[in-house]
């Protein structure tokens, strides 16, 4: 589905503030896997996300998706078979038009003709998807977006996305500026969605209970490489506290190296 | 006089048309519209004067109007140039380039010649007066072009441009090149401000390199009093308004012009007036939401008692 070969993306390359941010990084994700992330800040995981979709292009290494080797390919471009939710809920939609409009540049990918695809199918259709949000949004479909709240927003990016069939989806946080409710919501959504439309997933998440508690992977980044990859029993076997601890283990293995490093 | 007001509001509601698609739509505040109106007037001027027919004319200058968007738009993609600048540049190469479509002339008289209005006059006189003829042809001209365009923006590529406007991010991320939709969007743009220049010029019987200083503005100007008329989320709506703001700018500047010098105003002060009618407007619109804030506010105070 996906491989990442000896992936790196260095920030200002050669000066002082010279910053790896992906560093190595080998990663090799099967069809229909759901790969929760978690990590500290600068830990890479945005950044990694990034390369993947093209939304920057990696210092060294390759992107390969369906086999396909799509290192140098634009983001637009990469955008046809890979989904991508932010944190922001309105990086989704076009807030100052009308739902059924969003829905109707969403509705497909790709370059868009001169050919009017809204008609009343279409509409009917929007409506049954919508009703399953039970958000009340099949009755605003000329209501502009821009006056939905953020959960409704974030469900109806997360349909959008869905209705256009990507192979992969990448999830960046996408519940983290809701409100818990919403938050909760918004997640078991995209859990139905992942298992109704057996869609291979990446999520990056700071709720370790969440990242433990949703998919059948997990990596645990740490200064823009993956330090644990673990998947299967033993994902479903962790809780908090061994990763908590694995965490700790492993930096202080960091740290016993920064030492030997530093110490002649 | 009515009759004046609404013919000139109409002829230069075309321009009033893409410089609202530019600022509004695809929010790319783009000053090519300054360098491309004259482009229009001097091609169209250049052509009739031939003795090119009238409608491949009109072509050609949609084209030429295309183009100089085109390259604003190639300028800000390819060099990351910002818009602003963009747009300056290419309206100050215009400026050289519509001097050299003159034949190295500053202006172009059209007054002998056999324009598109003049040929539509002729074909009515005796039966309708000459201003209700140039009224109605120019109402006719606009519609076209204003449903044509109502009908563009339904489409599924003119949605998607009304979408880069306001988050660009959600174009790129429905796998649609947003370079080339910036093309297409501040091409169509300065084809119709070319077009509304094409018509100014037969309008008022000659083309001037000059008679592009301040378009821009005057545009902008009128699409902010258009925004004050009504409200709506309709693209049909949304460019009726503009043509009526279109007209009703051009009434304002018509009563600059004739009653002005009761205040010791000339028409040379009318670009001085627009500015200030674009602040004025500013300033009301910067209230309202300041007002309607105010209003949510006490309300919300009321539901707190």
């Amino acid at each position: 589905m996906i491989q990442l070969t000896s992936l790196s993306k260095v920030f200002n390359e050669g000066t002082v503030n010279e910053n790896r941010a992906i560093h190595n990084v080998n990663l090799s994700v099967e069809d229909g896997e759901f790969v929760t992330i978690i990590g500290s800040n600068g830990a890479g995981k945005t950044t990694l996300f990034n390369l993947i979709s093209g939304n920057m292009f990696p210092s060294a290494g390759k992107v390969v998706i369906n086999g396909r080797d799509v290192t140098k390919d634009p983001e637009y471009k990469r955008a046809v078979y890979v989904g991508r939710i932010f944190q922001n809920p309105t990086l989704g939609t076009a807030e100052t038009m009308t739902l059924e409009d969003n829905m109707t540049i969403a509705h497909y990918k790709g370059c868009k003709g001169l050919k009017k695809s809204l008609n009343r199918k279409l509409r009917n259709y929007f409506k049954e998807q919508l009703s399953e949000l039970n958000m009340g949004l099949e009755n605003r479909l000329k209501d502009n977006v821009g006056l939905f709240s953020g959960g409704q927003r974030q469900a109806l990016t997360l349909l959008m996305m869905v209705l256009s069939k990507p192979d992969l989806i990448l999830l960046d946080e996408h519940t983290a500026a809701l409100d818990p409710g919403n938050a909760q919501m918004i997640l078991d959504l995209t859990l139905k969605y992942i298992n109704e439309y057996r869609l291979t997933a990446m999520m990056i998440t700071h709720n370790m209970s969440n990242a433990i508690a949703y998919g059948n992977r997990l990596l645990m980044m740490d200064g823009g490489e993956i330090i644990l990859d673990i998947s299967g029993t033993e994902k479903q076997n962790t809780t908090k506290e061994v990763l908590v601890e694995k965490f700790a283990e492993i930096r202080k293995k960091n740290l016993a190296n920064d030492e030997l490093l530093l110490s002649p | 006089m009515l009759e004046g007001i609404l013919v000139e509001g109409l002829i230069y509601s075309l321009m009033v048309l893409g410089v609202f698609i530019t600022f509004r739509i695809l929010d790319f505040p783009d000053l090519t519209v300054d360098g491309s109106f004259p482009l229009g007037a001097v091609i169209m001027a250049v052509l009739l004067v031939k003795g090119v027919n009238p409608l491949v004319c009109l072509v050609l200058v949609f084209a030429a109007g295309f183009a100089a968007g085109t390259v604003t738009a190639l300028i800000h993609n390819k060099l990351k140039v910002p818009n602003l600048l963009a747009g300056i540049l290419t309206m100050t190469m215009l400026y050289s380039v519509n001097i050299r479509i003159l034949g190295n002339r500053a202006n172009i008289p059209l007054l002998r010649t056999k324009t598109i209005l003049s040929q539509v006059i002729g074909a009515a006189s005796g039966i309708i007066p000459e201003g209700i003829t140039l009224l109605l042809f120019m109402i006719f001209v606009v519609a076209v072009v204003k449903l044509l365009l109502d009908l563009f923006f339904h489409t599924d590529l003119g949605l998607t441009l009304g979408a880069l406007g306001c988050n660009e991010q959600m174009v790129i991320t429905q796998g649609v090149n947003p370079e080339g939709l910036k093309i297409i969007g501040v091409g169509i743009s300065n084809g119709l401000v070319a077009l509304s220049g094409a018509f100014a010029a037969q309008y008022l019987g000659f083309a001037d390199v000059n008679m592009g200083i301040g378009t821009v503005v005057s545009g902008l100007a009128s699409v902010m009093i258009g925004e004050f008329l009504f409200q709506s989320n309709k693209i049909a709506l949304l460019t009726l308004r503009v043509i009526f703001g279109s007209i009703v700018f051009k009434g304002i500047m018509y009563l600059g012009r004739y009653y002005g010098y009761y205040i010791k105003m000339t028409p040379n002060d009318l670009k001085l007036i627009t500015g200030i009618l674009i602040i004025i407007s500013l300033i009301i619109s910067k209230n309202r939401e300041k007002l309607s804030l105010l209003r949510k506010n006490n309300k919300k105070g009321g539901v707190m008692k």
